[in-house]
């Protein structure tokens, strides 16, 4: 075995990449097309939430809390309502996110007991939205409700009110959360997927065959069969990175070094993945199944981009974790968006590490088997 | 080496997976320069035989050199000296005819200058000259198989394993590329092919005949005729391949 050998076969490869003009296609858009789809249409931020009121809008407590919702820069007024019978209305004509309503004689009761009484409704359709937004209107009251204790009693009440700021991520953009998952997702797919189906194409052809009764060793052959996607795999990780930095604006705050690292390790476990994934598989739609349902949709729902893992129930989350993109995922959030260093990866990084070295020997090893 | 007879000797040579006898202690010699038809029915342990011998599978029990070189110890040098090519003459459909020959002289190791020598010999003979730059999936079947089969020789190896080579093609094209395959075999060597069309046994020098896992006959034609008495190796090979047991 010879390192020209080794070249012939990996030219090869890229020929037959670039020769599927259709399928690079897919693969150099894909990142941007996932990107701008979870940017802008999948975005569960909240900005200009409407906001309906319910109340007495000639009581100046009230009206000073309205004012104040509707100065926020990420809330909106969608008009007075005459009763609260008239928010599912609105709800459901979609005029409106949440609705605000005030208690009878609001600024009396409030300004004599200190308790009066206000409500928040939210269009538990989207529980997601709904929570975010309804949260977000609270703090909104709470602080208001500070500064007329303030203004009208000249002192403060002592009450407790707590103030919750979201370290790295304040104005709780989404896209610190699914750029991760996205590049996860990507990588993932692209390594294990179009490997597992380049295996199994030359093995329809019969011209693995060929292949492996020439003398270049199986293992080599496999490698070869890896370097183009390993390639390509680079250019969609670069890809994201500018995607995220430049049009989602998600900073990059750790070292880039060490996130390439943790790509490649990623990388080489989706690689293995493919491998094995090809040696179960007979036909190209089979491996295209098995890594469509059996990788995207474990990776989509337990790596956290959609639904936090930790809401799951345990079963699941031990489930979730022998899931590689999990760990890469924790890896790219903590890296790019809160900057950490090699030390406070090191677990995650020898987790992902460590799948990778089984993963790998497990698919060589099968593929040799699958030989005798 | 090259005035040792055998090019092909194998000795009790038995294949097992799990409790399934694939090739039951079979031992025969394949000379130096002959045609040397493989046959038996489907599930016979022909193919299984067949992979041992190219290096591409170890056996459970028997002894054997294949171009001189050990079956058990020395697999990589036995495919640097032979060539192989499948029933489905395997090219690469996406890579034209001179990327394909490329290739497969650059995966046996041959420099640059060999492999441009080589390609355009290969383009005049076949009179594909025209055709170097066309994607081989696009070529009609019969040159399909005559390209690859030059490509399985690329290397020139000391045999080559034809593996049901003519499956599919019309009777004029098996008869053209027959004459390919003696000539290649006047030059010295050795062709060691499986078939299933029984004209295409009379073609060879010896034939076997694997029934159960065993060599049921081993011969030339004619003396196998002679032997069950028959007009034909189509009516040789229903007699000895109906005494099979094992179901397909």
């Amino acid at each position: 075995m010879t390192m020209k050998e080794f070249l012939a076969s990996i030219k090869k490869e890229f020929l037959h990449i670039f020769r599927d003009r259709r399928t690079i296609l897919i693969v150099m858009i894909m990142p941007v097309v996932q990107i701008i789809l979870f940017g802008f249409a999948v975005s569960t931020e909240v900005t200009r939430a409407r906001i309906a009121f319910c109340g007495d809008i000639s009581d100046p407590v009230v009206r000073r809390t309205i004012d104040r919702i509707e100065s926020n820069r990420y809330l909106e007024s969608a008009g007075m309502l005459q009763s609260p019978s008239g928010i599912t209305e609105m709800f459901r004509r979609n005029k409106a996110d949440a609705a605000v309503c005030f208690g009878r004689n609001f600024g009396e009761e409030y300004l004599s007991s200190g308790n009066a009484a206000i409500k928040i409704i939210g269009d538990g359709s989207d529980p997601n939205t709904a929570r975010i937004i309804t949260s977000y209107v609270s703090g909104v009251i709470q602080q208001e409700q500070q500064d007329i204790s303030i203004s009208m009693e000249g002192e403060r009440k002592s009450s407790m009110n707590p103030v919750v700021h979201l370290m790295y991520n304040p104005a709780m953009k989404s896209s610190y959360n699914f750029v991760p998952g996205v590049m996860g997702l990507i990588l993932m797919l692209i390594c294990s997927m179009m490997t597992a189906v380049s295996i199994v194409r030359e093995k329809e052809t019969g011209t693995l065959e060929l292949l492996l009764v020439s003398p270049v060793k199986p293992l080599w052959v496999i490698l070869s069969k890896l370097m183009p996607y390993l390639a390509l795999s680079a250019v969609n990780f670069i890809s994201i990175l500018l995607l995220a930095h430049y049009v989602m604006e998600v900073p990059v705050n750790g070292s880039i070094a060490l996130l390439s690292l943790s790509a490649l390790v990623f990388v080489v476990a989706s690689l293995a993945i493919g491998i094995l994934v090809s040696v179960i598989s007979s036909s190209q739609k089979t491996a295209m199944l098995i890594c469509g349902m059996g990788l995207t949709m474990p990776t989509m729902i337990f790596s956290g981009i959609i639904f936090p893992c930790e809401s799951m129930p345990e079963v699941l989350q031990w489930f979730s974790d022998i899931i590689p993109a999990k760990w890469f995922i924790i890896l790219v959030k903590k890296i790019m968006i809160q900057g950490d260093g090699f030390a406070s990866v090191i677990k995650e990084l020898s987790i992902l590490a460590g799948m990778a070295g089984v993963l790998l020997s497990a698919s060589i090893f099968s593929f040799r088997t699958r030989l005798q | 080496m090259d005035t040792e007879l055998n090019v092909i000797e194998i000795r009790n040579l038995t294949k097992k997976f799990g409790d399934f006898t694939a090739v039951d202690n079979i031992s025969f010699d394949v000379r130096r320069g002959e045609i040397f038809g493989f046959l038996g029915a489907n599930g016979a342990g022909k193919t299984t035989a067949m992979r041992i011998l190219c290096g591409l599978s170890r056996p459970t029990a028997g002894t054997g050199t294949v171009a001189g070189y050990d079956i058990w110890k020395e697999q990589e040098k036995i495919k640097r000296h032979i060539g192989y090519m499948s029933q489905k003459f395997s090219l690469y459909p996406d890579l034209t005819v001179k990327e394909n020959i490329r290739l497969f002289g650059g995966i046996y190791g041959l420099d640059d200058r060999e492999i441009n020598g080589k390609t355009s010999k290969m383009l005049s003979m076949l009179g594909m000259v025209q055709e170097k730059d066309k994607f081989a999936g696009e070529l009609p079947l019969g040159w399909k198989q005559k390209l690859s089969f030059c490509i399985a020789l690329i290397h020139e190896p000391r045999i080559i394993f034809l593996d049901e080579p003519t499956g599919g093609v019309d009777p004029e094209t098996r008869r053209r590329f027959w004459e390919l395959i003696y000539d290649t075999a006047e030059k010295g060597t050795t062709i060691f092919v499986t078939t299933h069309y029984m004209d295409e046994a009379e073609y060879c020098d010896r034939v076997s005949i694997m029934v159960d896992g065993r060599i049921a006959a081993l011969d030339t034609p004619e003396k196998l005729k002679c032997r069950f008495t028959a007009e034909t190796m189509d009516d040789v090979f229903r007699t000895v391949a109906g005494k099979a047991e094992r179901e397909e």
